[in-house]
């Protein structure tokens, strides 16, 4: 950055911030290859032991998550089921039981046993029971109760109260939507005006705020966009605009920013990144084919144009490109048989047909991998700062995002050079406008539309 | 005045006042999840509140459980919701709760609940509590510019309560200290496009329009005043085209195309001249290699749209 003047607040802490990641970058170009493979591996063990434990017992410090437990479960139970690792089937069945402690008599779960029913906490908990699977889970939640629940939080305005008496933004909207979509209890009386709310959300820079007014945030963009598409009024929202503010987010380190100038943190590889998953999708449900690439072999991930960007990491992912050499496909995929009942327009029908992603989804492996990846297990927001449950969720929900990011069909296999590191960092593939594990969804979704 | 209850110290089962409650167990089930090692203070408060809330006792007494129970973790808005209901049923003053949330605001900026209830008393004590209340936002952002609750609750007060005259003003000052604040361009935005005062965007435009490109002149890698300059013009490109302020900086030869490309189209226009929008775009494709792919599809886009 070019002024005369001192730098400001802003520049001083992005310098730090890039300081911090280019030295850490630096250190691994130099490293020997055998210890390059090491620091691209996803930690698998360390995680999920990690995750396994948060799940049987967590410290005195958590005092301040006492009123996000449903929240707590979410972020646990995903992480594992992306891993395609296995909850203890005695873990499952307390986990069942402890949200529906969590579930009101008269609809919508709170953030603990006792407590107010709460929107975010309801996604967080339906998310965990979908996550979770099976008839005991699935039919554990009182539908009825949660559509009367949903219809006192609905505003005038068009927007949700999080709570009785609480706050009306996007973020409500969104996990209101996204829960009576998954559970099939969405009708016109939720959606009435939320399209209206979410596009007075969209501000000038093209992204979306939490409040008409407020700043463009990669959070609030998020769940603006998956609501317009949940309720078909996506086309209503200047696309093109919010496209373009979500590309820029992405910074010189690889990962992705939540707003203009600020730091980069590994929770925004989704928020932001999961942007990409779902105009991806926008464009195969319509029947548009995402606009190729030239004569298509620039769809390979491998070409030049589609690594990474800046000098400084450029170098790094060829050298790690051409020395890949772990190409064993996981075998666990069987898309064959996958039978596709989703009617927000999951497409499988086209085989392995590829498209680029908008965005470096190489880079974000990276950041993600090398900078937010605590080696003793869990993810952070970035190097110095801790990890937690939270950043663990969304940098993992991130990474599969990004490995899948070059298929339009969303469960197909991935080439091997779409993942960084070796093929084992492979993660399950999610529904990005619910962000569960994709067959979870599939399984649920048969479940609310048939009961 | 609640102070002693916020030191903890003493538990309520040895209170006298507390005497003919009896706490409220959590039910958390055999084979609870998640379980918290919830601290023997943190959990006694929260058992003797489960039973007031149950009981829905709506005494002084009870705003001091909230109190104390808040000040052990700030992010229970059941506690927060009743808390508000007490107040109510006791006609407490209000001006006095804005100290409490002060008080919970210094370690806990960044609490949806403590802005949620803020918004509830100020709506209470209508324009009188207005400039004190800016005042006290600003003394926030002081600390953090960006607070992204800070400025939806400073817009919502301007909305609500008034208070533009100085808006625009303090929006300059921040972005004096720091020009890359974008929170600050948001508000200033905010502020053009919705004072009642300053007639709106049509009339406040050239100026606005001088005062971004002196920006972007200083610092032309920031990506604020060039968003702001879209904004500027949003739904009518044809006049940020003819804009002589705008085209004299984008033609600069030593400028970063990038965002010159990125003011003169948007995807779904046609583009005034095709070849060099293409030409543009294959520039951007080296120069901002991160986003190749971006620029590419871009490109694409021209040729599907020419």
């Amino acid at each position: 950055m070019e002024s005369l003047t001192s730098p400001t607040v802003t520049q001083r802490d992005q310098l730090l911030v890039e300081q911090q990641v280019f030295s850490l970058f630096k250190t691994f170009y130099n490293m020997p290859p055998s210890s390059q493979s090491f620091m691209l591996e996803l930690q698998r063990e360390n995680h999920v032991e990690y995750l396994t434990n948060g799940l049987k017992q967590l410290g005195p410090s958590f005092c301040v998550l006492d009123a996000n437990r449903p929240w707590i479960c979410y972020w646990i139970l995903h992480s594992i089921a992306l891993m395609d690792e296995f909850v203890d089937p005695e873990l499952e069945d307390n986990t069942i039981d402890f949200l529906s402690r969590c579930e009101d008599p008269n609809g919508g779960y709170g953030g603990g046993p006792g407590q107010m029913p709460h929107l975010a906490t309801t996604y967080a908990a339906v998310n965990s029971l979908v996550t979770l699977g099976g008839d005991k889970a699935l039919s554990s939640v009182n539908r009825e109760k949660l559509y009367s629940f949903m219809q006192q939080m609905k505003d005038a305005s068009g927007g949700f109260r999080m709570h009785d008496g609480g706050e009306i933004d996007v973020r409500a909207c969104y996990t209101a939507i996204s829960v009576a979509s998954l559970l099939n209890i969405l009708d016109d009386k939720l959606v009435q005006n939320v399209g209206n709310y979410i596009l007075s959300c969209q501000t000038y820079e093209g992204g979306i705020s939490g409040e008409p007014g407020s700043e463009a945030h990669g959070g609030y963009t998020f769940c603006g966009l998956a609501t317009m598409i949940l309720i078909n009024e996506v086309d209503r929202l200047d696309l093109s605009s919010l496209i373009d503010w979500v590309v820029f987010r992405q910074g010189v380190e690889g990962g992705f920013q939540g707003r203009t100038n600020k730091l980069v943190d590994g929770c925004y590889s989704f928020w932001q990144g999961g942007i990409f998953a779902l105009i991806k999708r926008l464009n195969s449900t319509k029947g548009e084919r995402s606009i190729p690439l030239g004569d298509g072999e620039d769809s390979d991930p491998e070409s030049p144009r589609t690594t990474a960007s800046s000098d400084a990491t450029e170098e790094g992912l060829n050298k790690d490109l051409s020395q890949d050499d772990s190409h064993s496909q996981k075998d666990h995929h069987d898309t064959s048989s996958r039978v596709n009942v989703a009617d927000i327009g999951h497409n499988s029908s086209k085989g392995h047909a590829k498209v680029n992603p908008l965005f470096n989804s190489l880079a974000l492996q990276q950041y993600i991998l090398l900078c937010s990846q605590d080696l003793n297990g869990g993810l952070r927001d970035k190097p110095g700062k801790s990890r937690d449950h939270y950043h663990t969720c969304y940098c993992l929900s991130g990474l599969s995002v990004c490995q899948r990011s070059w298929l339009e069909d969303e469960d197909a296999p991935p080439l091997p050079h779409a993942v960084l590191g070796p093929y084992s960092n492979l993660l399950e593939p999610i529904h990005p406008l619910y962000n569960v594990v994709l067959d979870r969804y599939q399984e649920a979704h048969e479940f609310y539309t048939s009961s | 005045m609640e102070s002693s209850e916020e030191d903890g110290g003493v538990p309520l089962s040895r209170m006298a006042e507390w005497r003919d409650v009896t706490p409220l167990r959590q039910d958390d089930g055999p084979n609870p999840v998640v379980p918290i090692t919830y601290k023997e203070e943190f959990r006694e408060t929260m058992d003797y509140f489960r039973a007031i809330y149950k009981a829905d006792e709506r005494s002084p007494r009870a705003l001091r459980l909230t109190r104390r129970a808040i000040h052990l973790n700030p992010g229970n808005y059941t506690v927060w919701h009743f808390r508000r209901l007490v107040l109510e049923a006791l006609n407490t003053d209000l001006d006095e709760e804005l100290d409490f949330i002060q008080r919970i605001a210094n370690s806990n900026s960044k609490n949806y609940q403590l802005w949620h209830h803020r918004r509830w008393v100020i709506e209470r004590l209508g324009s009188n509590a207005r400039s004190k209340e800016l005042h006290l936002i600003k003394s926030i952002l002081s600390l953090d510019a960006k607070n992204y609750h800070a400025w939806s609750h400073r817009q919502w007060v301007l909305q609500a309560l008034g208070g533009w005259e100085d808006e625009l003003d303090y929006c300059r000052q921040l972005l004096e200290q720091d020009i890359f604040n974008n929170s600050a361009w948001n508000q200033r935005y905010f502020v053009v496009t919705r004072s009642p005062f300053l007639g709106g965007l049509p009339a406040m435009r050239a100026s606005e329009v001088r005062y971004s490109v002196e920006a972007i002149v200083v610092n032309p890698n920031n990506e604020c005043p060039w968003r702001y300059l879209r904004g500027l013009y949003k739904d009518d490109i044809e006049s940020l085209v003819n804009d002589r302020e705008i085209l004299s900086i984008c033609l600069k030869p030593s400028q970063e195309l990038r965002d010159a490309v990125v003011a003169l189209w948007t995807s779904d226009t046609r583009p005034l001249d095709a070849d060099l929008a293409t030409a543009i775009c294959d520039i951007l494709e080296h120069v901002d290699s991160l986003r190749a792919s971006y620029w590419i599809w871009r490109k694409n886009k021209l040729r599907i749209a020419a």
